[in-house]
Parts: structure tokens; sequence; C-alpha cells
């Protein structure tokens, strides 16, 4: 069930665009910043609420890369993997995290602290290697730094 | 020199508050439009400044706009969208004036719309720009408060309302068309052309997609006239532009410098040169879907005519360097990787040819290519080459791959004649997913 707070939000989306269903992509933003991700029940709710099928919402959702149609961790871990990092060595990043986590790309940790996704090029290629935990920009990566920023988040 | 689009901005400190802007001539030229000026004259004062979009394409800003129906009769309500998606790897120009000077921004974004007569316009800003999205979300809501956006603009009778839309992430967004479909909220296919956009647009209106680093060329160009715009540059084309380097240099970095400067100044006097134990091999000009330049183009000057007589693009201007420790295998799978990983599946040739690069590199960089692979390769640069594909994305990613076997033709050979990675006797790059 959408709460009122969503629903309030999705209602002002809705008044700046023709039709409801233009307002889709911002609803699932909606829903899975207080959610985390989408799951199909909140799928189901937001497909009613804007006027669209399950099955069309979900075309829209899986078709972008930071819309999660699986649950996450807490924190977000999103690990730049475009050409300036590789150039720069994100490798060795992307194998201690594999290795202090004990997961790879896809998973979460047991403790449900962290996912770790690969993501394309975060546009701060002067400073590669780099990522992204939640709305953290992490530059000029080395793997010695990894545990004083991963201690950040519980 | 002049810096127009930079000269506010200083690394580390918060961007120009809309009164501080003001202060140093911010939204000059707003008031000057709305008082002494039509919005053809905007148009044809644009055009004559020879501005070329920044996104990539280098198309004329002004001339673009010219397509737009005006008049009374013109369907309403017109939009203007600025786009800030700027996801193709080795770009991160439009960053620096997202996040170091939203003012300037919205300000150009006031000067295009007003030249179309747009009256709804949208930031389409990628996902992970966080600091850019705050800073924005500030200017905008002071522009309103001040009376540069809303109803009745500064008493002159023209309206435009401003909103910030954060993608979720998908480098087809920022090609024009998807960008649209995304913006409508469905998935970000591009769009047939014709009808073009500044005809049928966003909701079947006239639109018109600008790149941020072209609407903020804007309120300089209306201060400062066509001419003094055109003298910018230090070739044909007019302007400064921001060039960006990355890779193994010793300060990689983001610098406005005069349209048409040449690569070697900007490698060597601004980027540093390479860093010690690394020498150079090769460049990307302008972003990810451009073709490589070698040793023998680094006299050229960086402008549209000069890179595409050597074969390239320049693209967004922001250069990836190749040193000679990294594999020239390694470095054109983790595009094409990219490349197929973004394709949006609308078109078959995109969809299946670029996995089938990707495997086929995968399989020479792991030391199981066969010399038949280079054959195929190169068949898939021409079927996947311009004219064959529903856009851009597959033909871009054609770019470095064709030059890639042009110039480094042997390290491919080596790879497959040597069954494993001369580079990485451990192992061969994996994709991510």
């Amino acid at each position: 069930m959408l709460t009122a707070e969503e629903k309030h939000q999705i209602d002002h989306e809705i008044s700046l665009v023709p039709a409801p269903k233009n307002a889709c992509i911002e609803a699932l933003k909606i829903v899975q910043h207080s959610h985390g991700w989408i799951s199909d029940e909140s799928l189901k709710d937001v497909a009613d609420y804007v006027g669209m099928s399950p099955a069309e919402l979900d075309s829209v959702a899986t078709f972008y890369n930071l819309i999660f149609r699986r649950p996450v961790g807490r924190h977000v871990i999103l690990l730049c993997d475009s050409i300036s990092c590789y150039v720069m060595g994100y490798e060795t990043i992307k194998e201690a995290l594999h290795e202090k986590l004990n997961i790879q790309y896809g998973q979460t940790t047991a403790d449900g602290r962290f996912t770790l996704l690969p993501n394309c090029c975060l546009g701060t290629c002067d400073c590669a290697p780099a990522l992204m935990i939640d709305n953290d920009l992490y530059r000029n990566l080395t793997v010695e730094q990894l545990d004083e920023i991963l201690n950040k988040y519980t | 020199m002049e810096k127009p689009l930079t000269q506010h901005i200083v690394p580390g400190r918060a961007p120009l508050s809309l009164k501080e802007y003001e202060q140093v001539g911010g939204y000059q030229s707003v008031r000057k439009i709305l008082k002494e000026m039509t919005p053809q004259e905007v148009q044809a004062l644009v055009k004559e400044s020879d501005l070329k979009g920044r996104g990539g394409a280098g198309f004329n800003t002004g001339l673009k706009w010219s397509f737009v129906p005006m008049g009374p009769d013109a369907a309403t309500p017109k939009y203007l969208v600025a786009n800030a998606d700027e996801m193709e790897p080795g770009t991160f120009k439009d960053r620096v004036l997202l996040e170091g000077n939203p003012h300037q921004l919205i300000e150009g974004m006031i000067v295009a719309a007003y030249a179309i007569q747009a009256s709804i316009s949208y930031v389409f800003l990628r996902w992970a720009y966080k600091v850019a999205a705050r800073e924005i979300t500030k200017a905008i809501q002071e522009a309103y408060d001040a009376g540069y956006l809303g109803q009745n603009i500064l008493g002159s009778g023209f309206n435009l309302d401003m909103h910030l839309h954060t993608g979720v992430g998908r480098y087809m967004c920022g090609e024009e068309t998807a960008l649209l479909n995304a913006l409508e909220g469905k998935r970000a296919n591009p769009r047939a052309k014709p009808p073009f956009p500044q005809v049928s647009g966003l909701f079947g209106k006239p639109t018109i997609v600008n790149n941020v680093e072209t609407l903020c060329c804007l309120p300089h160009i209306v201060n400062n006239g066509a001419e003094w715009f055109k003298k910018l540059g230090l070739t044909a084309d007019a302007g400064t532009k921001l060039f960006g380097v990355s890779g193994r240099v010793k300060t990689p970095g983001c610098w406005e410098l005069p349209m048409g400067t040449t690569i070697r100044e900007i490698l060597e006097d601004y980027a540093g040169g390479m860093q010690d134990g690394y020498l150079f091999r090769g460049l990307l000009p302008g972003g990810a879907s451009t073709d490589f330049l070698v040793e023998e183009h680094l006299d050229l000057p960086m402008d549209y005519p000069s890179i595409q007589a050597a074969g390239s693009r320049m693209g967004t201007g922001t250069m990836i360097i190749m040193d000679d420790q990294t594999c020239p295998v390694g470095f054109t799978l983790n595009l094409q990787h990219f490349f197929a990983q973004e394709s949006c599946g609308f078109c078959t040739p995109c969809r299946e040819g670029l996995p089938w690069v990707e495997k086929i590199l995968l399989a020479i960089d792991k030391g199981e290519g066969k010399p038949e692979h280079l054959l195929t390769l190169d068949f898939h640069t021409k079927y996947l080459g311009p004219g064959n594909t529903f856009c851009a994305l597959a033909p871009g990613a054609m770019e470095p791959l064709q030059s890639a076997l042009k110039y480094f033709r042997e390290d491919f050979e080596r790879h497959i004649h040597e069954h494993h990675c001369p580079w990485s006797k451990a192992k061969a790059w994996q994709p991510s997913i």
C-alpha cells in the first residue's frame, strides 16, 4: 500500500505532466526512496495509482539501472567500471571489495549492510578510480582507504 | 585568456548565490533580451556566433533553434531541455559547470527558452550528480524568488517554468529523442526522425534539447556579441571549450581553453604530460565513442573540422589517454562492454552485434582468439556503422573499435598468436556482469 506521504509526492509529480503515467518513473523513485527497492507489490501499487498495467510499468522499471527490482542492502556501493577507472586500476579496488565484503557484484552482505554493483562512468574521470556509496562520492581511491570508507556505514 | 564559462567557478568553493552572481553581471542577458530583442533576433545572434552544440554532435545551435515553429499559430506549450545526462565514459566537463555555477546554466536556459518561446523547461540531470542536484534545486528556487522564472518575467509578459528531473541511470538518456521518452515516463528508446523534436518533441510539442555547456555560452554571446564569441576561438571554430584529460597523466583535469588549442598543449601544458614510467600510446579525443588518435595527431587543433579530418570526432572534448602499460585489447573490451550493456535493445544490429563484439574481444583478451576473429570484428565495424542502426549508439561504439584495429592491430594479433594477454599474465579483464 502506498503511504499518504508517497501518494502526496506522486500527486505532485502527476500535476506536472499531461497524464499520470508520464510520472511513473518519478513515482518509482519516490517508492524506492522509502523502501530501498521496488517489490512486486510496490510495482503493482504504483501501476494502479498511475493507470498502467504492472507489466507495462515493469518494462520501464527494469530498463533503468538504478531502479532496483530486487532487495538491496542498507547501503549500495556503485563501483565505476568505465574506461578511465579501468586505466587507473579500479580492478584492485574491485577485488579488495569482493574480499572485504565477501560478496560478488549483484550480491548483498550477509548482515544486509552493503550491496555491491558495477556502475558505468560516475563522471569524475579526472579523479579515477571512483565509487559511490548512497549519496557519497569517493574519488582517487586506493585500496588502503577502503576500510575507513566502509566503516562510515553501519 | 578569456574564460567566460568558468570565470566565476572556484574549485572547492560553493557556487555563487543569485545575489553574488548578479553582482558580477549575472542575468544581464535576460534583462537585455526581454527588453531589447525579439526571439528571432536572439536566434539570429546565436546563429551568427557560430556556437556549435557542445554535447558532441557540433551542430549550429541557432540553426537548430530555427526549425522550431514560431508565431501565434505554433503549437503550445513549447519545451526547452538542458541535457545534463553526461554518461559517456571519459566525459566529465558539464559536471564542472553544473556544480560550479548553476545560475549560469539557468540564465542560458532562459535565453534559449525565450528564443524559441518555450514556457516549460527541464534540466535532465544524471542520477550520480548529487552535488549538482542540490545546487541546481537551490538556484532554481532563487531564480523563481527573484522573478527570473515563473509568470511575467521582469514584467515582460514572458513566462517560463523550470523543473529538475534526475534520471535513473541509462546511457541512452543522453540521446536527444530517448531523453524525451525518459521524461515522458517511458523506456529511453530513441524515436524515429522525422518528425524532429523541434517540431514534435516532448509530449508531442516543439522541443529543443541543448547540452549544458552550449546553454552556458548563451549569456556571454548575448552580452558580448557574435563577433566577440567567434574571436575567442583560435581556428575556424568559435568560442572557448571545456577540455578535459583523464588517464595516466600527471595532472588530470578540466580546463576552459580557446577552441582550436592543440592536443599537445592540452596534454603537456595543462595535464602535465604523462606520469613518470608511462609512455603515450593513443587517446580518444572526446569520450568513449570517438576514434583513437595517436602520436602523429598531437599537434592537431582541437576543433570540429580538424579532428574530423584526422578520422575522429571532437565529441565532448574530454580526452581519455591510453598509456603503454594498458592493453589496447582490454581497453577496447572495456568500452565495448559498456556499449553492449547500455544498448537499449531496440534495434537488432545493436542488441545482437555489440554483445558479439564483446565476446570476441573477451576471447582474444583471454588468449582464446582466432585469426578469423579480426575479420569478424572488421565487418562488425561496418555493419554496426552509420546507416545500419536506429540511432548513433552502435556507430559510436564502432569508432574506438575500428581505430583500435587500425592503430593497434599488432597488439590484437599478438594476443591471438601468443595465446595470452602480453600485458597481464595473471588474467584478462572480466566484464562486470
